[in-house]
């Protein structure tokens, strides 16, 4: 057991590691998430989208023997779910939560039809980055190998914060999402933009299930995500619709998703599948004590969720 | 043709139109997968409703299906879209193992442990979706995001539950709750293989159409669907009925729960959680939140679901395909309410002019 020399500061040590491996998925989701919620539509089907971009990364990164193909072939993937989406989701009368939902049975149905062969097979994985050079320590070393995404992921997080405030592209879609009549009167086409908000939103997603099968755990099932596309949207509400906030709450929910593993490698493990539950508890809680009935949330795109005419 | 019969008839044909459409799609699919698709569509008829035996596994599908689908379908009529069936479920078969092992060692007659384990598991699955119509009443948390949660929650007490406290340590591949004695399961209708839990469906659907549709609190709650604002001014209890609609739609799906436990499992285990509760969701959706669309629906549905297996023995399919299939389904079905009052056939001609058109004066 890897803890053991450690002892119980094996604990803390395997949550930061897991925070740094578990939040990459969340990551990427909760950015796309954002920039789909800033154009004024909820795409809950990014659970779809990420089980598809780990499936089709695994597969290619299989049969190509490149990873990085891997990473571009599941952005291409989440793209296609997200053409469906954004169109079937603009057209009237059509409930943007309601597509998300068969979104995600179409989207994890088509990722376990075409992802059937790829379940035995082993693929190869992306490379790491070590940040522990200086320590001589296994379980430190492992601890500290992060994913080359999880540092694209970062930067991404800040030039989103960029472009929403200081880009003119950005500015469009602000201003779609928050009042799509004073949009329209602009000349801006709202289907255009929120379309492409809504593709670009889904191939960062698509990107997010790579790093679920090319990094962590690094393999391909019909389990390997674990609710992170629905959690993403939770995680946005919470982040107040801000790209670098969306980086904070994704480091604190890949926190969440290690306490349970953690606590079963020190062998307390009588809770075990409770403390698996723990990010879904985390994300109601938040949910209870930032939502009010009173007011709506600052930072809210204005249009978000209302029925388009 | 009357306006009345073409508003009807529109309200047929767009549904049957959007599950054509669908099964167009699925066979294109087929065909890029390397299957037959008139094979496919042929072995789904077969394997749903081709003979007696395959139509029986079709309603033995079907019923958890129509309760689970009253679950989305009972809070939609009053705005909200609940996908929590699936942890309601759960639960429910939980708490109706529970029940029935307790009062089955208390020694009770057949009949009263059934009742007991139906009322568990309706009361559990209740409250579960309870929980969400009130955070929904008084904290205003999005009640779709919410009740997914909740779904994720209640397997992870399953698999703890059937991991620990409830565990029959004689279950060891496949970690299970004691088994409810066999005596006190839920029996077949006579002359079949299909379980009572059919006519709970059937009976549920039912109750459920006229409640909504036939009495007064039906009648707010739809009001209060409507227009939230205006139910409110109109004196509405808003928050009431929010809980009051959570709570049976739970008790359906957490009903559901207790006859996969009474009448096919016999134990709690990891099969609970066999995607009847989205099932369900997809059900509702198609039947337009109507619950007795919803019974016929879910019997359809049933059968897709039936055939999944042959699908995998004589078209090399994988058991998704079903997904995939259902996946279709539920777009095309949501593209098609985008059609209601657009398309020409079914547009009400306009009244008739008193002086002749002009078209007829045309000059030469």
């Amino acid at each position: 057991m890897a803890t053991e020399a450690l002892g119980l500061w094996g604990v803390p040590l395997a949550i930061i590691a897991g925070t740094l491996r578990g939040s990459v998925p969340f990551l990427f989701v909760s950015l796309g998430e954002c920039l789909t919620e800033k154009s004024g539509k909820i795409n809950l089907g990014l659970e779809g989208t990420l089980l598809m971009g780990a499936m089709s990364a695994y597969a290619v990164s299989y049969l190509t023997g490149s990873p990085w193909l891997g990473v571009i072939t599941a952005g291409i993937a989440g793209m296609f779910l997200g053409l469906i989406h954004g169109w079937l989701s603009q057209q009237p009368r059509v409930n943007d939560v309601a597509v998300g939902i068969a979104m995600i049975i179409f989207g994890s149905g088509l990722a376990f039809f075409l992802g059937k062969p790829f379940i035995q097979p082993s693929a190869p994985q992306l490379p790491t980055l070590s940040l522990a050079g200086w320590t001589q320590i296994p379980q430190l070393e492992s601890a500290l190998s992060i994913s080359p995404l999880f540092i694209l992921g970062v930067a991404i997080a800040p030039l989103m914060q960029w472009f929403f405030r200081s880009s003119r592209w950005g500015l469009l879609v602000r201003a779609v999402g928050d009042s799509p009549d004073a949009a329209k009167a602009m000349g801006i086409s709202i289907f255009k933009v929120r379309m492409a908000s809504i593709v670009a939103g889904s191939f960062l997603a698509g990107i997010g299930g790579a790093s679920l099968s090319l990094f962590y755990p690094g393999s391909w099932s019909e389990r390997i995500s674990s609710g992170q596309g629905l959690m993403a949207v939770a995680l946005v509400i919470f982040a107040r619709w801000n790209p670098v906030q969306c980086l904070y709450a994704s480091l604190l929910f890949g926190g969440a998703q290690a306490i349970g593993p953690a606590m079963q490698s020190v062998g307390i493990d009588a809770y075990y599948y409770l403390f698996n539950a723990s990010p879904y508890i985390l994300t109601l809680l938040i949910m209870v004590i930032t939502c009010s009935p009173k007011r709506t949330l600052t930072g809210a795109p204005g249009s978000l969720g209302q029925a388009q005419e | 043709m009357s306006d009345r019969w073409r508003s009807l008839l529109e309200k047929i044909c767009i549904p049957i139109g959007a599950l054509v459409a669908a099964l167009v799609l699925f066979g294109l699919f087929c065909a890029l997968a390397g299957a037959n698709p008139f094979g496919v569509y042929y072995s789904i008829y077969r394997a749903a409703f081709g003979s007696w035996s395959s139509f029986q596994n079709t309603l033995i599908q079907a019923s958890p299906l129509m309760l689970s689908a009253l679950c989305t379908a009972l809070p939609a009529r009053l705005g909200l879209v609940i996908i929590g069936n699936e942890g309601a479920l759960v639960l429910g078969g939980l708490a109706a193992v529970a029940g029935g092992l307790t009062l089955g060692g208390w020694g009770l007659p057949t009949p009263g442990v059934q009742l007991g384990m139906a009322l568990a598991g309706m009361l559990a699955g209740g409250i579960w979706i309870a929980i969400v119509g009130a955070l929904r009443h008084y904290r205003a948390v999005n009640e779709t995001i919410s009740s997914l949660l909740m779904n994720y929650i209640a397997i992870a007490l399953l698999n703890h539950m059937v991991n620990g406290p409830m565990k029959d340590p004689s279950s060891l591949n496949k970690p299970s709750t004691y088994p409810i004695p066999e005596m006190h399961m839920l029996g077949n209708l006579p002359g079949s293989r299909v379980h009572y839990g059919l006519v709970l469906g059937l009976v549920a659907c039912g109750l459920a159409y006229f409640l909504i549709q036939r009495t007064t609190f039906g009648f707010a709650a739809r009001t209060a669907g409507g227009n939230i604002r205006a139910a409110r001014v109109a004196g509405l209890p808003v928050g009431k009925l929010t809980l009051a609609i959570c709570f049976l739609g739970g008790a359906c799906a957490g009903l559901a729960g207790m006859v996969e436990v009474a009448a096919v499992h016999g134990r709690a285990n990891e099969s609970l959680n066999a995607n009847y509760g989205y099932g369900g969701v997809l059900v509702a959706f198609i039947a337009r939140h109507n619950p007795i669309a919803a019974s016929l629906v879910a019997l359809l549905l049933g059968g897709i679901l039936a055939s999944g297996g042959i699908l995998q023995r004589s078209h090399g399919l994988p058991d998704a395909t079903v997904m995939v299939f259902q996946g279709l389904v539920f777009l095309s079905v949501l593209y098609s309410d985008s059609l209601y009052g657009r398309l020409p056939i079914f547009k009400a001609r306009p009244a008739r002019p008193a002086s002749p058109p002009m078209a007829t004066a045309t000059p030469v």
